[in-house]
């Protein structure tokens, strides 16, 4: 069982209430002109993106296998079994790894404070612990973005597909991409407007760094073996020599 | 000692000195008082400048000297790289201690630095950076322990030290191996944001091979500069023979490369007049230019020469890892990155403490050989030798 959301673009009437439930709930100040700015940042942690005559949502994907979550040395950032990708501060160094990992650009930083921290949505975890949906899911008065367990959704955006093919570009994304994300999106248009980078690959990302480090056990073995096999044979050549001019003397 | 001689130079390096230590103190209380972004152009798309991609990056490969040399020594014996150990393990030691100083204006919270010793995560590259770090820091402290020991006369120290030499070089020739290639592994993660000049699955042993090139490299450039300002002689048959495996490391190193490319069909690339290529272009250059002279007998033979061809490697080599932590990634990330003055301040800073307590360390420390006949090819100035 995990949770997940799912984001409708056809659906979606660029109201933005959802951005202003999110500042709402992380105690962020929300205004007109913080509404104008189709980014994220430290300021709003999701972002409603007019693309052509549609709007699109960005906010963190949930990857099942998120990259963010792999690099992050201390583990402040964490896939929870739930579904949510969360992020304790209080373990966070600040060495911003995971801000360059995220193939979605998703995690921000406060930039102007002296002891910043790392920003992103982690779903409301603590309604998602409760089975409720997260501020912007609740808000939304287009139905766009709901929330509720992954096959569920899944099965739910199938559903819309079929229905009304003319409407949706027929693909969801989130239920391959980087081995799947926890939030889904179907919209009229292909989704390329993730502010991440075309060309994802479908396997997750850790992967490609586990397969090296996975190596690392190896890598110490061959080289305190031949390091040291190296130095014996060289010693021992040293040692031979001493004999020999030894005997040498000796006569 | 020259004294006269040395005088009028060293006050105008006293002066810029003094003027960057100035900009490095200010850039500090900018960068403390006000926060990452007051002092940086870094932004959300552009986590990562040139606080990692010179300070980290560069650092620890200019390092790379120290586990090279040291393995040579007292691995396989070759003897007559005695004389320059000490410098390197001394330039090691120093670029490893301000590699953690760098970090901690680049970290977000420096004072957490130590979380990686107590919150593990072993999927990520970088718990293992900061282990090698650590670890590597304290096995060059141990190298480099004994040149203080002799200094202060501590017998009984020093035997110990002695005692357990070899598997302290062992252990610093593997976290060494690991750093230099984890830095690589860094990047592997984003295959779609890091240009195809530099992704490769490959990076980590690229960045392994330059690492020891540049290790090479950096000894001949400072037993010339030691030789400048101390008036020690150069080890001059020694670097010759230095100067040689370096060609033949590079010969490897870009094959290697354009192998790679090949085999990942990234050659076509090279033709695109984008920014880029003409980076690629410098950094291959700067490599290549010094491994066909160093073929040459001539250029091994005159110290100048030499020095040029340590100059340029070291140049390709930082040009390397600019490009990969910066240029390369600038495209995917879709911003263009030119650093603040500050930023540049405080790794010149950085830079200009380096050379100063290794100039102030040589000059304490029995850091160098004392001219006694015990170096090798004694009564023949090695200079002179080599001069002709
Ligand atoms: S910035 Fe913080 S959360 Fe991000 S990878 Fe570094 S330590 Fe982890």
């Amino acid at each position: 069982m995990s949770r997940a959301m799912l984001f409708d673009g056809s659906l979606c009437v660029g109201c933005r209430q959802c951005e202003a439930a999110c500042s709402e709930r992380w105690g962020l100040k929300y205004d007109e002109a913080i509404a104008a700015e189709e980014k994220l940042s430290e300021r709003k942690l999701t972002a409603v993106v007019t693309a052509g005559e549609s709007y699109l949502r960005r906010l963190c994907m949930h990857c099942s296998y998120p990259g963010c979550a792999s690099v992050c040395p201390v583990k402040a950032l964490e896939k929870t079994p739930l579904g949510p990708v969360t992020y304790d501060e209080s373990r966070c160094i600040g060495c911003r790894y995971c801000m360059v990992a995220c193939p979605y650009q998703v995690p921000v930083y406060e930039w102007s404070r002296r002891l910043p921290r790392v920003r992103k949505c982690d779903m409301c975890y603590e309604r998602q612990k409760e089975g409720r949906p997260s501020a912007c899911a609740e808000i939304c008065p287009a139905g766009a973005t709901i929330c509720g367990e992954r096959d569920e959704l899944i099965a739910e955006a199938r559903r819309r597909l079929a229905e009304s093919p003319e409407q949706y570009h027929a693909h969801i994304y989130g239920v391959e991409e980087l081995g799947g994300t926890s939030v889904l999106f179907i919209a009229p248009r292909p989704i390329e407007y993730l502010g991440g980078n075309p060309g994802l690959p479908e396997e997750p990302l850790p992967e490609l760094t586990w397969r090296v480090l996975s190596l690392i056990p190896n890598i110490v073995t061959v080289v305190a073996v031949s390091m040291g096999g190296v130095w014996w044979i060289t010693h021992r050549r040293e040692e031979v020599a001493e004999a020999e001019r030894r005997e040498r003397e000796g006569k | 000692m020259g004294g006269a001689l040395r005088w009028p130079r060293v006050t105008v390096w006293r002066v810029v000195f003094a003027a960057l230590m100035g900009a490095t103190l200010y850039a500090t209380i900018v960068r403390f008082g006000g926060g990452l972004g007051k002092a940086t152009n870094l932004s959300d798309r552009f986590p990562w400048g040139i606080w990692v991609g010179f300070d980290v990056m560069c650092g620890v490969g200019l390092a790379a000297g120290g586990f090279t040399i040291a393995a040579m020594v007292h691995i396989f014996n070759v003897e007559k790289y005695k004389p320059i150990l000490r410098p390197t393990i001394l330039t090691a030691f120093l670029g490893y201690l301000l590699v953690i100083f760098g970090l901690m204006f680049d970290l977000g919270r420096p004072y957490r630095i130590w979380h990686p010793l107590v919150m593990w995560n072993p999927h990520s590259v970088m718990f293992e950076v900061a282990w090698c770090v650590m670890l590597y820091t304290s096995v060059l402290a141990m190298e480099f322990a004994p040149t203080v020991f002799e200094k202060l006369g501590w017998q009984g120290a020093l035997r110990w030290t002695r005692a357990i030499s070899v598997p302290v070089v062992i252990a610093g020739v593997i976290l060494s191996t690991l750093h230099q290639s984890s830095l690589g592994s860094l990047y592997l993660i984003f295959p779609y944001k890091l240009y195809p000049l530099w992704y490769t699955p490959l990076l980590p042993f690229f960045f392994y091979v330059s690492a020891i090139c540049v290790g090479f490299a950096m000894t001949i450039f400072e037993s010339w500069h030691s030789s400048r300002a101390f008036g020690r002689r150069l080890e001059a048959p020694l670097l010759m023979s230095v100067g040689r495996v370096l060609a033949v490391l590079l010969l490897v190193y870009l094959t290697m490369r354009f192998l790679d490319l090949n085999y990942r069909g990234a050659l076509p690339l090279l033709a695109l007049p984008r920014t880029e290529t003409y980076l690629f272009a410098l950094e291959i250059g700067l490599m290549a230019v010094p491994m066909v002279m160093l073929f040459r007998k001539r250029v091994r033979q005159s110290t100048g020469a030499l020095y040029a061809c340590a100059v340029m490697v070291i140049f390709g080599f930082v040009a390397n890892r600019l490009n990969v932590s910066v240029t390369g990634m600038e495209a995917g990330s879709g911003v263009h990155y030119v650093p603040k003055w500050m930023e540049v301040a405080v790794t010149l800073g950085l830079i200009a403490v380096g050379f100063a307590l290794f100039r102030v360390a040589a000059q304490f420390l029995p850091v160098f050989p004392e001219e006694k006949p015990a170096a090798p090819g004694a009564g023949g100035d090695p200079l002179a030798a080599a001069g002709r």
